[in-house]
């Protein structure tokens, strides 16, 4: 590389770093795609007015000091469309996902809420199809929905049935999980097939005229967690669910946070042929398409191989993989090993994903 | 996965690769345009740089359609699409692309009524199902494209839909081609010639640039492998002392193209006189306009259109790139000023820009590697 192709890349990273500014006028749906403008806005906006140590680590859930004992604590919002998709509808995304943001804290889920944002008109036998989802989901998952709230808001103010459910877990085992955590040599795993998710939502959409037999990937993770974090004490360093921005945002914010860089192999990468070809045909990369039901694992490199045989040993890590490596250089970014026995690198997503058009 | 996996062998590309090396004559240098932005993409996003050896170097080109739209049409855009009736839809590449006063995103967020389609026929159908409503379809690309917006217009006509129109920003290959070659600030050896396009125009339309120009051209498919094997194609002609058309991409592109696209092109379109290309300037008989006979299907004419020409901001220096004079990174305001979350230029802004490849997917090169071994070969065994 020539000396000035170095010194740009270096302006480039310095700019990188700068203070995230929020530019837009006017909230687009580029700030809730996951991507570079949700952490702008978040960073700029939110933990501005906010900031405090707990909210500052920026992690799926609080970690808060109760006493003796510790307890992860978390909130998320669904408003996902369609309402009911292939594998699961909003009821048991709204549970799985809060339960699976206190799992990546490495708490067992405990106590859930629930509140409703219902448009005039919605079928009330819609909101009883998702409610017993929910309720399926939390005794599955093992959590109670113990509080709750309801809003209605007239027609066309909402689309249908948002919910938001908080959740709150105990915190049983030593140490902390974040993203700031990772250390060269460490293993990169992923807990399944990535992708399911989103591909199903937007062939679930119909707007592509697709078919393909692809369901959600939705389910609570903290089984599986809990398996892993049994057999390598002290030693996983970071869990993060791949949810929006899907494997590449979540690998994106561990480089930043922990100072490293993340080589990722992608001949390693676990994609069903179904979502690999839904990808290629709408233009994405299945490493920016949505999970639900799948996570990252940051873990000391040594006990690579046991983190992976403790994944596989439950039915939901059944195809997990070791997918990269933590090294030093370059920091802050991901790259990956192409199929083809190239190297490129992994950026956050910009917005939501685009397709090419030719 | 079929029709992928094979295009993208390890092995294959070692061996192209090796083939492409051993072409190549010491101390000289080769310069090849592909010209399609979505071979950049490939590249950029295979890492395929790192399969060339250092005597070979790839130079991006003119044809992403995205990048060549000029600021004031993005501008006319945003003007219809801000009228109060007006339901405007694009390809989703379009919506970050900033005119003079801001992007379809922003106009959206204004609270314009802007959808994002992946076929004009989607439009079609929003028309059918919104008859009060003016539908508009924001037509872009190269000759690859333009046929789906003619049939689309053919069957807006069939079925009589009075509330369904095209703004027309279909631009062509060749007079692109035919500018860069006739830049005086420009090197080339031989053209990767774009595949989906050659699919509808086929082989013939290139062959002034081997006899008129001497430079060799092979078109090439979309896949890693496609790519190495046209580079080695285009070597073998250097060394050969050929200079012709070569098709490596025969499993899409008949020679001929395909009759049935361009009859249609030519039933609904029409050429302009000229046409703005962002970065390129005014280009003659470069794009093309709808017929006379289907002007009811014409925004041009169904709208009033403030048609101001934008400069580009002075900073940007997108033309350059677009020429292939200069690489992204030697833009003076690359991955600072113009980034893909806030681009100044139109390069930096569709996945197929030669700017917004490098900044996604090549901000790194070989000395720049960590030594680390990933540990992808474990979960493998």
């Amino acid at each position: 590389m020539s000396g000035g192709e170095q010194q740009v890349l270096d302006r480039i990273e310095r700019a990188r770093r700068r203070k995230p500014v929020v530019r837009e006028e006017l909230i687009t749906l580029a700030h809730g795609s996951g991507g570079k403008a949700t952490q702008t806005l978040v960073e700029a906006v939110f933990l501005e007015a906010f900031r405090n140590p707990l909210l500052a680590t920026l992690d799926d859930g609080a970690t808060l000091p109760l006493g003796s004992a510790r307890a992860a604590f978390t909130t998320d919002s669904y408003v996902v469309s369609p309402l009911f998709f292939p594998g699961g509808d909003i009821g048991d995304l709204a549970v799985n996902g809060t339960v699976n943001d206190l799992a990546m804290c490495g708490a067992r889920p405990r106590y859930l809420s629930a509140g409703f944002i219902l448009e005039e008109g919605f079928p009330v036998a819609d909101l009883r199809r998702v409610v017993a989802s929910m309720a399926a989901a939390a005794t599955a998952a093992g959590v109670e929905i113990v509080t709750g709230d309801t809003k209605v808001v007239q027609r066309g103010r909402a689309d249908g049935c948002y919910i938001t459910t908080t959740g709150v877990g105990v915190i049983e085992r030593p140490g902390t999980l974040s993203a700031s955590a990772a250390r060269p040599g460490d293993a990169v795993l992923v807990s399944g097939p990535i992708g399911a998710h989103g591909a199903a939502i937007m062939l679930a959409r119909g707007d592509f005229g697709i078919e393909a037999p692809i369901t959600s990937d939705t389910a609570p993770l903290h089984d599986v967690v809990a398996g892993l974090l049994d057999a390598l004490p002290g030693q996983v360093r970071t869990l993060r669910d791949a949810t929006r921005g899907g494997v590449a945002t979540v690998l994106n914010e561990v480089a930043v946070a922990s100072g490293v860089s993340v080589v990722l192999e992608e001949a390693a990468i676990p994609v069903r042929t179904e979502v690999t070809g839904v990808c290629e045909l709408l233009g994405l990369d299945p490493l920016y398409v949505a999970c639900e039901g799948r996570f990252v694992a940051v873990v000391d490199g040594a006990h690579a191989q046991s983190a992976l045989d403790a994944l596989r040993a439950h039915p939901l890590g059944a195809e997990a993989a070791i997918i990269g490596a933590v090294a030093a250089e370059p920091e802050a970014l991901v790259l990956l090993r192409t199929a083809i026995g190239g190297t490129r690198v992994v950026e956050i997503l910009v917005g939501d994903p685009l397709p090419r058009i030719c | 996965m079929r029709f992928v996996d094979e295009y993208r062998d390890a092995g294959r590309a070692r061996a192209l690769a090796a083939g492409i090396a051993a072409r190549c004559r010491p101390g000289r240098r080769y310069a090849f345009m592909e010209v399609c932005g979505g071979h950049t993409h490939t590249i950029y996003k295979h890492g395929l740089e790192d399969h060339l050896p250092e005597e070979v170097s790839l130079v991006h080109g003119p044809g992403c359609p995205v990048c060549v739209i000029p600021m004031g049409r993005v501008d006319d855009a945003i003007h219809i699409a801000s009228q109060p009736d007006v339901i405007m839809t694009s390809f989703g590449d379009l919506l970050r692309v900033p005119g003079g006063t801001g992007s379809f995103l922003d106009a959206k967020a204004a609270g314009a009524d802007i959808r994002m389609v992946y076929s004009p026929l989607d439009a079609l159908k929003i028309a059918k199902q919104n008859p009060d409503r003016r539908v508009v379809f924001m037509a872009i690309g190269f000759e690859t494209t333009a046929p789906s917006t003619a049939m689309t217009v053919l069957r807006a006509a069939a079925e009589g839909v009075r509330n369904f129109s095209v703004f027309c920003n279909h631009v062509m290959i060749i007079p692109a081609i035919k500018a860069i070659l006739d830049s005086p600030d420009l090197r080339l050896d031989g053209f990767i010639g774009p595949g989906h396009v050659s699919a509808v125009i086929g082989c013939e339309p290139y062959a002034f640039i081997a006899r008129d120009y001497g430079k060799p051209l092979v078109v090439a498919g979309f896949e890693p492998l496609d790519i190495l094997a046209s580079v080695h194609m285009l070597l073998g002609q250097l060394a050969e002392d050929r200079c012709e058309v070569e098709n490596q991409y025969a499993r899409v592109v008949p020679w001929h193209g395909n009759p049935v696209a361009m009859e249609a092109i030519g039933r609904v379109m029409r050429l302009r006189p000229h046409f703005e290309w962002r970065g390129l300037g005014f280009i003659a008989h470069s794009a093309l306009a709808m017929a006379e006979e289907y002007a009811a299907f014409d925004a041009e004419r169904v709208f009033d259109l403030p048609g101001v020409r934008v400069a580009d901001p002075r900073s940007c220096q997108c033309g350059e790139v677009l020429k292939g004079v200069l690489k992204p990174w030697e833009c003076k305001v690359f991955g600072t000023a113009c980034t893909p979350e806030t681009p100044i230029g139109t390069c930096m802004v569709s996945s197929e820009g030669a700017c917004a490849a490098y900044y996604n997917f090549g901000r790194f090169t070989r000395d720049r590697r960590p030594a680390v071994i990933p540990l992808g070969e474990v979960s493998r065994a």
